[in-house]
C-alpha cells in the first residue's frame, strides 16, 4: 500500500472519449474533501430562447440539432410535446415506426459507447483506433451493428443523423415493405453479434470498478412494456407520476461552475439512464435482454453506477430483439402510406418526455393561438446526471484514498466514473 | 509518411463528429491512409502536431476565439465542417435576439456566469482552406475531402442549387405538392435528400453563389408566405447572410 495523499489535487481538463467539453476538479485538505466538481465548461447555444417565435412544424427540425447522437430521440420528444399542446393522436402504425426508430437509436447509441468509447478503457489503450490492428473481428463487429442501427434509422427517418420524416401526426412517408423485411433478416443475424457482445464484455467486467452508493433512480415505466418511446415517470423513492409534472421531479438549478444544469428530486441527486432503467424496469425484460442480464450476472436493482455500460450491453439485447417483433407488426399491417396529418394548432401548453439512450429526456412547449412557441424547456438526460456523478465522486474519493491508491489511479477512476455515464454534454448545455 | 489529422469541436450537436464515425465500411480505409493525431471525443491520445484539422461547430465565447487562432496557427489546411462551422448554422438565430435577456431567459439568476458573444462561422474568426456544409456534414463530402487532399487537391464546393440535385432523382416537387421549399437558392450537394423524403428543403447548406433570393421572395410570397414568414425561413440556417436581416 503507498502512502496515504492527504493532500490531493485532481484536475482533468477536458475529459476525453466523451461527447463534448467536461473538466474534474477534485481537492482534498488534510483528509476532507474541499472540492468536488463536475465542470461542464460547453458553450451554450440557447437553443430555448431561440425557439420562441417559431413555428410548430420547426420545432422537431430544430430541437433535433440539439444533440447529433440523440437526435431521434429529440425528434421524438419534440412531436409528442407538439401533439399534446394541440391534442393530436397519431396513428397505430406511426407509433410502430417511431418505437421501431427508438430502439435502434438506442442500439447505435450503445454499440457506439460501449465498443468505441469504453472498451478501449477495459483494454488499457487511448481508443478504438490501435484495436483495428490488435482486435480486428472485434471492431468489425461493432461496426457492423452499429451500421445495421444507423440503417434501419436511415430507412424509417431518411437519414441517420437529424431524420427529416418525422412530423407532427405522422411520417411524409413510411418505408417498403422489402425494405422492412431486409431489415428484418439483418436483425435476426445480429443476434449472434449481441450474444458475442455480453460475452466479450461479461469477460472484461472484472477490470470495472466494484463501487456502490444507493441513489434515487428515475426513468419513464409503462403497462407491459419496457418503456423507452412511451410512459410515465417512476421513481425508485416513490413510484409514478405524470409527465406533464416533470418539473416537480427535476427541479432544476443553476450552478456556476457548469453550463450544464443540474436536477434533484427526493435527495441531493439521482440517475437517469440505461442502469436506472433497468432498474426501474427489470421485471419487462424479456428474451435476448433477459439472457443477457443473465449472461452478465445483473440483478436489479444494481448501485454501481459503473454498471450503467453494462445495463447498455443488455438493453442493446433486447432492443435487437425488439425491433423484430416491431417489423412484423408493421408487416402485419401493410405498411401503408400516412395520410398528410391535418394539424390545427391552438394556444396551450405540451410536454413529452422519451428515454433516448442516455435517460428520460423532456421538452415541454408553450404555443400561442397561431401555432408559434411562446416558451420552451428543454430538459436532459445528462443535466439531471451532473448532480450523481458529483455525488459518486463525493463518495469514491474517500473510498479510494482508504484504499490507499495513487493520484493517477484516482484521475482514472474518476474519468472512467464520467464516461461510465455516457455523457451528452454539448446536448444537456444546448 | 501519412498526413496528420486533428478533429476539433466548438459550439454544436456533435452530429457532424458523429457521421465521420458513421462512414462505418470506409473508416477502416481512412485509418490506413491517414494518421489521427487528435479527436477527442473518440480517443485520449492528444497532440498539437498535426496538418490537416477538421473543425467542427461554431465560435460563440472569447475562448473559443483563442483557441481557435491557435487551431489556424498550427493546421496546413483547415475544414470548416459541417453547418455550425462553414455558415453558423442554426446557432445564428441566438443572433436576433439581444444577448443578455437570452442569457436571462435560459440561466434566469445565473445569467452572469455565462458568457456568450454573437454567434461567428469560423471563417468570420480565421481564414478557412475549405468548407463542408450540411446540417449534418454529408458523409460523401467527408470522403471525397479526404480523398481529394490525399491527392494533393484541393476539392470543389457545389456551386449549384438542390433543385438540380432533385430533378435528377426525379422527385415530386415539394410545391406541386403544396409546400413551400427552399431548393432553388439552397447550395447542393446533399443528393436532395430531404426532397427525396418528402420533406422540402430548409436550406441547411447555406445559400447558394449568386442565389436569386428577390425571385425566390416572390415566389414564397406567392405561396401565401408573409415578408415575416419568409424572413423567419431564410433565419432559420441564412443567418449569416444578409438576406436574413
Amino acid at each position: 500500500m503507498t502512502a496515504r495523499p492527504v493532500d490531493l489535487k485532481v484536475d482533468v481538463e477536458y475529459v476525453t472519449r466523451v461527447e463534448g467539453h467536461g473538466h474534474i476538479h477534485v481537492e482534498t485538505r488534510a483528509g476532507e474533501l474541499t472540492r468536488c466538481e463536475w465542470n461542464v465548461v460547453e458553450s451554450p447555444r440557447f437553443f430555448e430562447a431561440f425557439l420562441r417565435g417559431r413555428p410548430w412544424q420547426e420545432a422537431a427540425l430544430i430541437t433535433s440539432r440539439i444533440c447529433g447522437i440523440c437526435s431521434p430521440g429529440h425528434q421524438l420528444t419534440s412531436l409528442k410535446a407538439t401533439e399534446a399542446a394541440f391534442g393530436i393522436k397519431p396513428s397505430e402504425q406511426t407509433i410502430l415506426l417511431r418505437k421501431l426508430i427508438c430502439d435502434a437509436a438506442t442500439l447505435q447509441s450503445h454499440i457506439l459507447h460501449v465498443y468505441f468509447l469504453v472498451s478501449p478503457d477495459l483494454l488499457g489503450v487511448p481508443s478504438v483506433i490501435p484495436l483495428t490492428k490488435t482486435h480486428p473481428d472485434v471492431v468489425a463487429r461493432a461496426l457492423k451493428l452499429k451500421k445495421l442501427a444507423n440503417d434501419i434509422t436511415d430507412m424509417i427517418g431518411g437519414r441517420a443523423v437529424h431524420p427529416v420524416t418525422m412530423i407532427p401526426g405522422g411520417f411524409t412517408r413510411v418505408p417498403a415493405p422489402d425494405d422492412l423485411k431486409k431489415a428484418r433478416d439483418r436483425l435476426e443475424a445480429a443476434i449472434d453479434d449481441l450474444v458475442a457482445t455480453a460475452k466479450l464484455v461479461r469477460d472484461l467486467a472484472g477490470k470495472i470498478p466494484g463501487f456502490e452508493r444507493d441513489t434515487e433512480y428515475i426513468a419513464l415505466r409503462a403497462r407491459g412494456e419496457y418503456a423507452l418511446y412511451d410512459g410515465d415517470i417512476h421513481s425508485s423513492d416513490d413510484g409514478a407520476h405524470p409527465v406533464a409534472e416533470y418539473r416537480r421531479v427535476t427541479n432544476e438549478r443553476v450552478k456556476p461552475y457548469s453550463s450544464a444544469k443540474h436536477a434533484a428530486f427526493h435527495r441531493s441527486s439521482y440517475m437517469v439512464g440505461a442502469l436506472a432503467r433497468l432498474n426501474i424496469n427489470f421485471d419487462l425484460l424479456d428474451g435476448l435482454g433477459a439472457m443477457a442480464a443473465q449472461v452478465l450476472g445483473y440483478r436489479a436493482p444494481v448501485r454501481n453506477p459503473y454498471w450503467n455500460n453494462i445495463a447498455q450491453v443488455i438493453e442493446a439485447a433486447f432492443v435487437t430483439e425488439r425491433m423484430i417483433r416491431w417489423i412484423d407488426r408493421l408487416l402485419a399491417m401493410g405498411p401503408k402510406p400516412e395520410p398528410k396529418p391535418k394539424v390545427k394548432p391552438r394556444a396551450g401548453r405540451g410536454v413529452g418526455a422519451t428515454e433516448v439512450p442516455r435517460g428520460i429526456l423532456f421538452h415541454d412547449y408553450t404555443y400561442d393561438g397561431d401555432g408559434r412557441i411562446a416558451d420552451a424547456n428543454c430538459i436532459i438526460p445528462t443535466n439531471q446526471n451532473c448532480a450523481s456523478i458529483e455525488d459518486d465522486m463525493r463518495a469514491l474519493v474517500p473510498k479510494l484514498i482508504e484504499e490507499g491508491r495513487s493520484r493517477d489511479e484516482i484521475t482514472f477512476a474518476l474519468e472512467v466514473l464520467v464516461r461510465a455515464y455516457d455523457p451528452c454534454i454539448s446536448c444537456s448545455v444546448h | 509518411m501519412k498526413p496528420k489529422v486533428a478533429f476539433f469541436d466548438f459550439a454544436s450537436c456533435e452530429g457532424c463528429q458523429l457521421q465521420k464515425l458513421n462512414c462505418e465500411e470506409e473508416l477502416p480505409l481512412v485509418l490506413d491512409a491517414v494518421e489521427i493525431v487528435n479527436f477527442r471525443e473518440a480517443s485520449s491520445a492528444r497532440s498539437d502536431d498535426y496538418e490537416i484539422a477538421f473543425v467542427e461547430g461554431s465560435i460563440t465565447t472569447p475562448h473559443c476565439v483563442e483557441r481557435i487562432k491557435k487551431i489556424r496557427a498550427q493546421a496546413k489546411f483547415l475544414v470548416a465542417f459541417g453547418a455550425c462551422a462553414s455558415t453558423g448554422g442554426l446557432n445564428m438565430l441566438k443572433n436576433f435576439q439581444p444577448l443578455d435577456e437570452v442569457r436571462a431567459y435560459v440561466y434566469g439568476d445565473g445569467a452572469k456566469y455565462f458568457d456568450t458573444l454573437p454567434v461567428r462561422p469560423v471563417h468570420e474568426v480565421v481564414p478557412v482552406d475549405y468548407k463542408i456544409h450540411g446540417c449534418p456534414g454529408d458523409k460523401g463530402d467527408i470522403l471525397e475531402c479526404v480523398r481529394s487532399l490525399l491527392l494533393g487537391k484541393i476539392p470543389k464546393e457545389k456551386r449549384y442549387p438542390v433543385c438540380v440535385e432533385c430533378k435528377r432523382k426525379d422527385n415530386i416537387c415539394r410545391y406541386d405538392e403544396g409546400e413551400v421549399c427552399l431548393g432553388p437558392i439552397t447550395r447542393a450537394g446533399c443528393g436532395a435528400n430531404c426532397p427525396s423524403n418528402a420533406f422540402h428543403c430548409f436550406g441547411c447548406r447555406g445559400l447558394v453563389d449568386d442565389p436569386v433570393t428577390d425571385s425566390a421572395r416572390d415566389v414564397l410570397a406567392k405561396h401565401g408566405l408573409t415578408p415575416d414568414e419568409i424572413l423567419k425561413k431564410f433565419r432559420l440556417f441564412y443567418g449569416y447572410s444578409e438576406v436574413a436581416r
